[in-house]
């Protein structure tokens, strides 16, 4: 195959790459309380992701990004696993979620709720998923 | 969670660990060291419970795993679940000492060995320690499946893997016809507790549903304790390393279906149909596991038939000894008491001299490196200490004294000839063929035990035809069969405190009913003077003897039998034609073309959800609550329509695929529409994804045929998409007209006080539904490696 030679889409990528990482891990956080969540934050990261790899070759993202994403997808099926096995310890039921509100010095109140570790482990499975699709298909020629 | 679930689950949680240690000590310190701690552990648990259940207490823990379904994992410890949990712990951990020796260090991947053999260790526990009917079902199909495991331990052999599955396929139909025994034993108490059972036992009785509850239970107990002709199984399984035979398939797991049995009496026993299927079956496997035991040349072949031999003596056993639920209560119940103690002592005697004999085997397979007798003679002078374990085992086995075989045995005759004497159950006719019956397959017995010690260890030493030069084994390996062998001796001349601390309590839970009467008196003793059980012996002896001396001169009898009448040859020509018939079945509509496959995917789809609205008759068009259309959203639906005609009518695949992106932006404006930025987002991001998947795909596909100007009207996928149409228009409606319940969106408006987040989507899927969540993002996971080994085996074979 031809190389192709995409200044524009490059140099947009660079830039454009950056924010949507930033959106994607707004979007994650901001999940509790506002639209957005694992799910999404995780795909909008693996659309970045797939940008990347889009205007980039895959070997060279790869030596920047070394990542397997199989391992990516099975740390993030064993998070969830293993948060939700924290309810039992405290004799709940598996997968029980808990929050509490702290004051944290430069947050103020702030709540901490173990969903987001939850939360964590759909966003790793869904990033780590949907690159090892994505890959997987794009090498196969 | 007590100390009772703990010491169940132990097994599991420490098999976690075992990869760890593996990796971090193995080259230093066998693995088998760390594991041998967990059955101890177990085991000395376990004996504290002796005097307790002895003088006729119970241990009972509930633990709620699924209440809302009357599904708890109760464990409850009675007389007879503690004899098995203390065979289990005391066994298995013999066993693994022994395998340290046994299994090489530095060849053989421990991990996996101990991890499948602690699985299978926790679920038997499981299985004998289990109230509830659910949970000993789980636990029974673990044991399968480790037993699968561990069978196909050196899975590059081809005969490993043969036997593996062939021992899967017949003990999980078994399991499974059990499952729905079980599931009918509910249905009649609307329980599945085992002891809330006991308390309906006229209710089950009477019911229609009592005799196919009953035959898939024993169908179930039947094919895990390898009983005629579902043995089939057992001798195939010896492709295993011998501790693992020496284990699951003599000691333990094989009599899972024994404790089964013994479970259910209380339940099935009294009834002629259990008296005649549990001791028929039984005796019909005794006699076929004797006779074939005696023309087996390899020697853990010759063990595999004996077990199953054996098996089919207490099973027998168990069914002559249900008939003192029949007589309930006075002298002649008594006299079926015996048949019980007799079987569960059989059981403890068989695992200790069995357990021996294999273990000894092992070690003549590993310090030989075969284990064909034609092949092994005069090891007496190399092998004294095996020689002296393996006397002890095969005479125990015959039923010689100064062994506990003998015993059993004795206690065995006894029982038969007591049933051949039975009025009930038709027994006047066809009584006497339970001694003559039991009386050959004795004799049978000798036979092979004889040949056993004297084909091996006596004769001629043919070192020309070893792989090794013989010697005797390392002292490790040899600890564990003395301490089975010296048992072997121990328990003949001290039967009565087994008999006391073991036999009573779990006599007492087979026949519960007997036992309020307080009537269940034990004496064992090996002589009872000269009465017709000792002339049965004596006899089996001198027939036996003269039998085995004229070996040569007979043996050819059995290469009359036709070899393709066998059951194995039946087996292996049923899994031929049931796969190549599944094979043309599958290959009828597995086209490969994706559009064949939508066709059936909707074809299904239209006729389940069209027919069962039709059925049902739940079409309703309710418009009168609906919201009037503004512009927009025509507008809206006027694009999107477009877009899906565009689809249609593309002459290039980009635009196709462009028009599909674009549909799918519609629909998130739709959401947005409608108040639903988590999903109108979500559709925004995976609308994008899949774009891109999709000219990722665009170098798979196959050129666009453009040639084709006129397409030719399909009539069948016509009818399919317009009836795809409507059907979902219609549903859509419908499901917008009716209220069947109250919504449950009012549940999660609390979502703020409940789990704290102010975004009720997010706390449902991660809070309220987060097993939904969990079970989805697995279902991904596996998709995903779905994909990457497909395209990734079809490279490699490309490449090839």
């Amino acid at each position: 195959m031809k190389e192709p030679n995409d200044i524009i889409l490059r140099g947009v990528t660079k830039v454009a790459v950056v924010i949507i990482f930033t959106f994607a891990i707004n979007l994650f956080f901001s999940g509790h309380h506002n639209p957005g969540g694992g799910f999404i934050g995780g795909l909008g990261f693996a659309a970045a992701l797939t940008l990347l790899f889009l205007s980039y070759d895959v070997e060279s993202v790869k030596a920047n990004f070394p990542v397997d994403f199989k391992v990516v997808t099975s740390i993030g099926v064993l998070i969830a696993v293993f948060t939700g096995l924290g309810g039992v310890f405290f004799n709940e039921p598996f997968l029980t979620q808990a929050f509490q509100y702290f004051d944290l010095p430069i947050f103020g109140k702030t709540e901490l709720a173990t969903a987001v570790l939850f939360d964590i482990g759909v966003a790793f499975a869904v990033i780590g998923t949907a690159m090892t699709i994505i890959l997987t298909i794009s090498e196969d020629r | 969670m007590s100390l009772l679930h703990i010491m169940i689950l132990i097994p599991f949680i420490f098999a976690i660990f075992v990869p760890l240690l593996y990796k971090f000590f193995n080259p230093r310190i066998h693995t088998g060291w760390f594991v041998l701690i967990i059955p101890v552990i177990i085991f000395i648990y376990l004996i504290r419970f002796i005097p307790g259940i002895s003088s006729g207490e119970t241990m009972y823990h509930s633990m709620a795993w699924m209440p809302s379904f009357g599904i708890n994992f109760d464990a409850y410890v009675d007389g007879l679940g503690l004899v098995f949990g203390l065979l289990i712990t005391g066994i298995g951990a013999l066993v693994i000492l022994y395998s340290i020796y046994y299994m090489s260090k530095e060849r053989e991947a421990l991990h996996n060995f101990y991890v499948y053999l602690l699985m299978f260790m926790g679920a038997m526990l499981g299985v004998v320690f289990s109230d509830n009917i659910l949970v000993l079902y789980v636990f029974w199909e673990l044991t399968s499946i480790s037993s699968f495991l561990l069978i196909a331990y050196w899975y590059q052999r081809e005969k490993s893997r043969y036997g593996a599955q062939k021992s899967m396929l017949i003990t999980i139909f078994g399991g499974l016809a059990m499952l729905s025994g079980f599931i009918m034993l509910s249905m009649m108490t609307d329980t599945y507790s085992i002891r809330e059972m006991f308390t309906q036992i006229n209710v089950i009785t009477e019911h229609h549903l009592f005799l196919p509850a009953m035959i898939l239970i024993l169908l179930g107990a039947f094919t895990k304790s390898a009983q005629f002709p579902f043995s089939i199984w057992l001798p195939d399984a010896m492709e295993a390393p011998t501790p693992i035979s020496a284990y699951l398939h003599s000691a333990t797991m094989v009599k899972a279906g024994i404790y089964l049995v013994a479970r259910m009496t209380p339940i099935f026993g009294g009834s002629s149909e259990w008296f005649w299927l549990v001791s028929g079956i039984g005796l019909i496997t005794l006699l076929y596991g004797s006779i074939n035991a005696v023309r087996q040349t390899d020697l853990k072949g010759l063990l595999a038939y004996s077990t199953i031999s054996q098996l089919g003596l207490i099973m027998s056993l168990l069914g002559i000894g249900s008939a003192a639920l029949y007589f309930g209560y006075g002298r002649e119940a008594d006299l079926y008491v015996v048949a019980i103690t007799a079987s569960i002592f059989h059981m403890i005697n068989h695992s200790t001299f069995k357990g021996s004999l294999f273990m000894v085997v092992g070690i003549i397979d590993h310090e030989t490196g075969t284990r064909d007798i034609r092949r092994l003679g005069g090891l007496m002078t190399i092998m004294p200490i095996s020689f002296t374990i393996a006397v002890i085992g095969s005479f125990a086995m015959a039923g010689l004294p100064p062994f506990n075989g003998f015993i059993s045995k004795e206690m065995f005759f006894t029982s038969v000839l007591e049933a051949s004497k039975l009025t009930e159950f038709n027994m006047e006719t066809f009584g006497i063929l339970f001694p003559v019956i039991a009386w050959v397959a004795s004799v049978f017995t000798f036979i092979y035990s004889m040949i056993l010690v004297f084909k091996t260890f006596r004769g001629k030493y043919k070192p020309e035809k070893l792989e090794k030069k013989a010697h005797e084994a390392p002292i490790g390996m040899l600890i564990s069969p003395i301490i089975l062998a010296s048992l072997v001796v121990i328990i003949f001349f001290f039967p009565n405190i087994i008999a006391d601390y073991l036999l009573k309590p779990a006599v007492a839970s087979v026949l519960p009913s007997l036992a309020e009467g307080g009537i269940i008196d034990m004496k064992i003793s090996a002589w009872h003077g000269w009465n017709t059980e000792l002339f049965m012996t004596i006899g089996v002896v001198v027939l036996g003897g003269l039998m085995y001396m004229y070996l040569k001169k007979w043996v050819g009898i059995y290469r009359l039998y036709p070899q393709n009448m066998t059951l194995n040859q039946l087996y292996n020509s049923g899994l031929d034609h049931a796969q190549g018939w599944s094979k043309s079945l599958t290959d009828g509509y597995m086209t490969g073309y994706i559009r064949d496959y939508i066709a059936y995917l909707f074809g299904f789809f239209i006729l389940f959800i069209g027919g069962t609205l039709l059925v049902t008759q739940s079409i309703t068009l309710d418009f009168s609550n609906n919201a009037p259309v503004n512009v927009f959203e025509g507008a809206l639906v006027l694009a999107m329509m477009t877009a899906a005609v565009t689809v249609l009518f593309a002459k290039t695949r980009l635009t196709a695929i462009i028009a599909l992106g674009v549909l799918g932006y519609l629909v998130s404006m739709f959401f947005v529409i409608f108040r639903a930025p988590d999903l109108a987002l979500t559709q925004l991001v995976v609308e994008t994804v899949t774009t891109a998947l999709f000219l990722l795909c665009f170098y798979h596909l196959p050129k666009f045929k453009e040639h084709t100007k006129r397409v030719p009207l399909k009539p069948l996928n016509l009818v399919i998409s317009i009836g795809v149409g409507i059907i979902v228009t219609l549903f859509a409606f419908s499901a917008n007209g009716t209220r069947l319940f109250d919504p449950i969106a009012s549940y999660y408006e609390d979502a703020y006080e409940l789990a704290g987040a102010k975004n009720i989507v997010n706390s449902i899927l991660v809070d309220f539904r987060g097993i939904d969540t969990m079970l989805e993002i697995f279902v991904l996971c596996i998709a995903g490696l779905g994909v990457y080994t497909m395209i990734k085996l079809g490279l490699d074979r490309r490449e090839k």
